[in-house]
């Protein structure tokens, strides 16, 4: 018996390993299917839905999906590049985004996915939504103007922290990111050094007293388009 | 030790201090003490050992769930667009003007609280509101005075039921207004069963042989998806593990839908008989019906009879006598969520978390409630299995269209004559049926409720089964003179309120189409405006989580396929340089009232 | 033949925009090879003069002058471009969008710290525009051809952008020049 899952990433033959999702597979094979939810040390949330592909011709999101012998995903088409654009422009309108004084800038990945997706302006009228900020803890800050609700923060303090720090509360349009405490940050269990902190995609989380340390033009998305790293295996392995 | 804290440590060790049955714990706790005050928060964590947020979480999702405090009474209006149609405008001011308080607020002495909610399961007696768990029905403003009088006096919603309805709404346990409005009695649903009969035929054979029956008689769920029940049950049979669960989703929300109210009411015999078999059939001892908050009148009635069952042994230990087959049944009660309706959804919650769909694979079949193979069916769908043991698998299968066989119940509503139940064979002519509910001069139909289509008359020829005109059961009727665009703008508008906010397309996409929808409306609209609405309602559709993003775009794909020349007459081409969506006068008005001087550059 | 012309404005910005359009350094005087500057700070001319081939805006509509200027330039001008931040999203000026209009004016000429005005009396000179609702980004107020993103856009993202619209040449900008700080 095999244990490889041979399946198809828009026409390029990609070997999946039992209990791979899609996504898993096309990085170590070196294709980017573009994400914001999805990171290598949490389990798979579905929520963004920018990794949405078609498998044999049904929309998923290749975070959750396994790969499946034989099956055929499609990834990079004109019309999921499309569904993308709107979904990131959705979640730059959703939120109050201000780039220019962000700390994240320029490490940003929602920022990187948007350069990636070629996007000038958002299509949607912004909703200048009224969020709030918590600084009250010493080393960390919550901005969540910024917040994409991604749910990192959530997984990672639950299933790599061991605590509860971060949840959602509310539903719909109303749905907030919250903390284990009445009110503020600082009364939670939260440490500097809790994966929760760092895993934000965005700058809705950040350490205090840490900002704009890399200068512009050496930051992780200056250069390079984001996924660029995962499609470096693919362009190094065609060499060898 | 307080009260409250006495109160809840010993509600919490009713449900065994275990926060899977969180949904139980926070509703009793606000049936004691009003709400789940951030004081209750921090207890029930404790008591049940998890974190605060967790509570939190779950609180805050759920309508009539609240962690500040409302008034004793707590109205609850329809919102529904039927409601609307039939007169909800006035009485909402008149219960406005009578209590002196608008919809949202709650009166200085605490007493009332007037709130909106959405469809409540009463289109056939719209307008109607849910007063705590009082159903009050064809509303008037004369009603709405006397109403609130009424509570003023005696502050027991309960005494505004003067005449009782039909059937078991009559029933001491019940003693409800509602009516059940069964226009037209089939062969399936709609006949007699003498309790038992259909599971004793069923426990004489073995649970493979029942799956075969239900597979023979090619039974698709009535939910609206139509999965075929059989390989449903099949797929749970065979899943690895223990425990399995048989679920009745009886979270009937789709606006316009009403007839699983009615099974209820008067055929929940049938409904526990099918939902026996199932756990017979798939090897499970628990069955859990998750019963819509708003139906919470009905809990009473329900609960006696699955005790009836359970002295007449065809609940418990036991079942009917046949030895190995031990299978009860408990109510889990929702509280304000229609994305509950959603098979996952509605797992999660029976699981006391917030109603967030969950991710497949792997399928409730495989992996549902609390990590068990579980089976998630319609309420209609149990009717049916336990008429399909009775009378058996060909019987039912001759019934209906060939891809679609059996009957099926259409909760029938709006601009008609006799608004109400009806069981039809699948394969019914849309037109037959609008005859029948007197609204041959309809102008528009809304098969399916919001997440259907909306279908003008050049579909009325179509036939209502899966492989056409799929619906779970709505069918609401609007005459000439009703505007669709307002239509579709009510239904994004509910859409919008009962997302689950778990993925993006589905919370920040509504949304935005509900904005443009109203642009269109008041006259903001450009032509452009009907490929951006194209262009986004795609793009929920194809990428959001569940299937209530992957529908909620459907009102307004439907105008723009059934009823485009409606949208064109709207929208009209940029006049001058201004986009049409930007309101000078609305962007200069607050300020030129702050200062007190009018715009000189820009005049009304 | 005349020149195209090219006029620009900074409406609620910071004038960033402007000098990273200085920036552009000795290109200037290509420039004036191709274009000249009509409504502009940069000529100082303060009404247009004809028509213009592309318009640049700066800022996004923070009161009614702006908006008056932005449908002037829509008016006037065959193409008009989003410059920076603030015209495409509204940017800083818009961090007040989520707070209510009494509150800013409150804060700005009543109660703010620095503020001095025993009279309560908010500044309603008729010489004084508006300020609106909240602040607008230039494409929720008029049609708005091209973004060119950027705190302010590098000069190189309007010499490239610039060029390939007088030369009628697709604007297609590398990565390195599509940033939004």
């Amino acid at each position: 018996m095999s244990d490889t899952i041979p399946f198809t990433i828009d026409g390029v033959a990609v070997e999946g390993r039992p209990g791979q999702t899609i996504l898993q597979a096309a990085d170590d094979a070196g294709i980017y299917i573009p994400r914001l939810c999805a990171h290598k040390e949490l389990h798979p949330f579905g929520s963004c839905r920018v990794c949405t592909v078609k498998v044999n011709g049904r929309p998923q999101s290749a975070c959750t999906m396994p790969c499946a012998k034989g099956m055929v995903v499609e990834n990079n088409t004109p019309e999921l590049l499309e569904h993308r654009r709107g979904l990131v422009e959705m979640l730059f309108v959703e939120g109050n985004h201000y780039c220019m004084f962000c700390e994240k800038s320029g490490n940003c990945e929602l920022q990187a996915l948007a350069y990636r997706l070629g996007i000038m302006a958002p299509r949607y009228p912004f909703q200048f939504p009224d969020r709030n900020v918590d600084a009250s803890h010493p080393d960390v800050l919550i901005d969540r103007n910024r917040c994409i609700l991604c749910a990192r923060c959530v997984r990672a303090s639950h299933d790599l922290d061991g605590k509860n720090v971060f949840q959602f509360v509310g539903r719909g349009s109303k749905k907030r990111i919250w903390i284990n405490a009445e009110a503020k940050l600082k009364d939670t269990n939260l440490d500097v050094t809790d994966k929760a902190v760092e895993i934000c995609p965005v700058g809705a989380i950040l350490k205090k007293r840490q900002g704009y340390a890399v200068p512009v033009g050496q930051r992780l998305y200056d250069h390079q388009p984001i996924g660029s790293d995962i499609e470096a295996k693919r362009a190094a392995a065609a060499q060898a | 030790m307080s009260e409250l804290e006495q109160g809840i440590r010993q509600i919490c060790a009713t449900f065994h201090n275990d926060k899977s049955r969180m949904m139980d714990i926070v509703q009793a706790v606000q049936a004691r003490f009003g709400c789940v005050s951030s004081v209750a928060l921090d207890l029930i964590a404790k008591a049940v050992g998890t974190a605060r947020v967790e509570v939190e979480s779950t609180v805050s999702f759920y309508t009539f769930l609240t962690d500040q405090p409302k008034g004793k009474i707590v109205i609850r209006l329809c919102s529904d667009v039927i409601d609307e149609m039939f007169g909800m405008g006035p009485v909402a001011r008149a219960f406005e003007d009578a209590l002196g308080i608008k919809v949202g607020q709650t009166t200085p002495d605490g007493a009332i609280t007037l709130e909106w909610t959405a469809c409540i399961g009463m289109c056939d007696q719209a307008p109607a509101a849910i007063i705590n768990d009082t159903v009050v029905t064809y509303l008037s403003t004369d009603k709405a005075r006397e109403i609130v009088a009424e509570l003023r006096k005696s502050g027991d919603p309960r005494k505004l039921v003067h005449r009782l309805g039909d059937g078991h709404n009559a029933h001491p346990l019940v003693r409800s207004m509602v009516h059940n409005s069964i226009r037209r009695k089939g062969p399936v649903v709609f006949a007699d069963l003498p309790p038992g009969s259909a599971l004793r035929k069923a426990l004489a054979m073995s649970p493979v042989e029942v799956i075969r029956d239900v597979k023979t008689s090619r039974l698709r769920g009535r939910g609206g998806a139509g999965f075929p029940a059989g390989m449903k049950w099949e797929f749970t049979r065979q899943s690895e593990g223990e425990r399995k669960i048989v679920i009745c989703n009886a979270d009937e929300g789709e606006p316009g839908t009403f007839k699983d109210r009615v099974i209820l009411t008067e055929y929940a015999d049938l409904l526990f008989e099918g939902m026996a078999i199932a756990g017979y059939a798939i090897g499970a001892k628990e069955g859990i019906l998750y019963l819509r908050g708003e139906y919470a009148y009905m809990r009473p009635l329900l609960d006696h009879i699955l005790q009836v069952r359970r002295d007449a042994g065809l609940l418990g230990r036991e079942v009917c006598g046949k030895r190995g087959f031990d299978f009860d049944i408990r109510i889990q009660l929702g509280a304000g969520a229609y994305v509950c309706g959603e098979e996952t959804s509605l797992i999660s919650s029976c699981e006391g978390l917030r109603g967030d769909p969950k991710n497949r694979p792997p399928f409730p079949a495989q992996k549902g409630y609390l990590g068990c193979p579980t089976s998630v069916n319609n309420v209609e769908t149990y009717c049916c299995v336990a008429r399909i043991l009775d009378r058996g698998p060909g019987w039912f299968a001759e019934i209906g269209s060939k891809g679609s066989p059996g009957t099926k119940l259409f909760s029938v509503s709006g601009d008609c004559a006799s608004p109400g139940v009806y069981e039809y064979p699948f394969g019914v002519k849309l037109i037959e049926l609008l005859r029948d509910v007197g609204a041959e001069d309809a102008a528009a139909v809304q098969v399916g409720g919001p997440s259907g289509h909306l279908v003008g008359p050049a579909d009325y020829n179509r036939s209502l089964e899966y492989d056409d005109l799929a619906t779970g059961g709505s069918i609401v009727i609007f005459n000439k003179d009703r505007n669709v665009v307002h239509v579709v703008r009510k239904y994004l508008e509910f859409f919008v309120e009962e997302s689950c906010g778990y993925c993006t397309p589905c919370r920040v996409g509504n949304v935005l189409l509900l904005q443009k929808i109203e642009d269109i409306l008041h006259g903001r609209g450009t032509p452009a405006d009907l490929a951006y609405l194209e262009q986004l309602a795609k793009t929920v559709k194809v990428t959001s989580r569940c299937g209530l993003g992957q529908t909620s775009p459907n009102p307004v794909l439907s105008l723009l396929k059934s009823f485009r020349p409606v949208l064109e007459a709207l929208v009209k081409p940029q006049a001058d340089e201004f986009l049409p969506t930007f309101d000078i006068r609305a962007a200069l008005g607050s300020t030129e009232d702050l200062i007190g001087r009018k715009s000189v550059v820009f005049t009304p | 033949m005349a020149k195209p012309k090219v006029a620009t404005a900074s409406l609620a910005g910071c004038f960033g925009c402007h000098m990273s359009i200085l920036d552009i350094d000795e290109r200037i005087l290509q420039l004036i090879e191709l274009v000249d500057f009509d409504k502009s700070p940069v000529d100082d001319i303060k009404e247009f003069t004809g028509r213009c081939a592309v318009g640049l805006i700066e800022g996004g509509c923070c009161n009614e002058e702006n908006v008056r200027v932005l449908k002037d330039f829509r008016k006037h001008c065959d193409i008009l471009i989003s410059v920076g931040e603030c015209a495409i999203c509204g940017g800083i000026p818009a961090m007040r969008n989520t707070i209510p209009l009494k509150e800013c004016m409150d804060e700005a000429y009543r109660n703010g710290p620095s503020v001095y005005n025993p009279t309560g009396v908010y500044p309603n000179d008729p010489a004084l525009p508006l300020v609106l609702n909240k602040v607008y980004p230039c494409h929720e107020v008029v049609k708005i051809d091209y973004h060119l993103q950027g705190c302010p856009p590098p000069a190189d993202t309007i010499w490239q952008a610039l060029v390939a619209l007088l030369t009628n040449k697709p604007m297609d900008l590398p990565y390195e020049l599509i940033k939004y700080d």
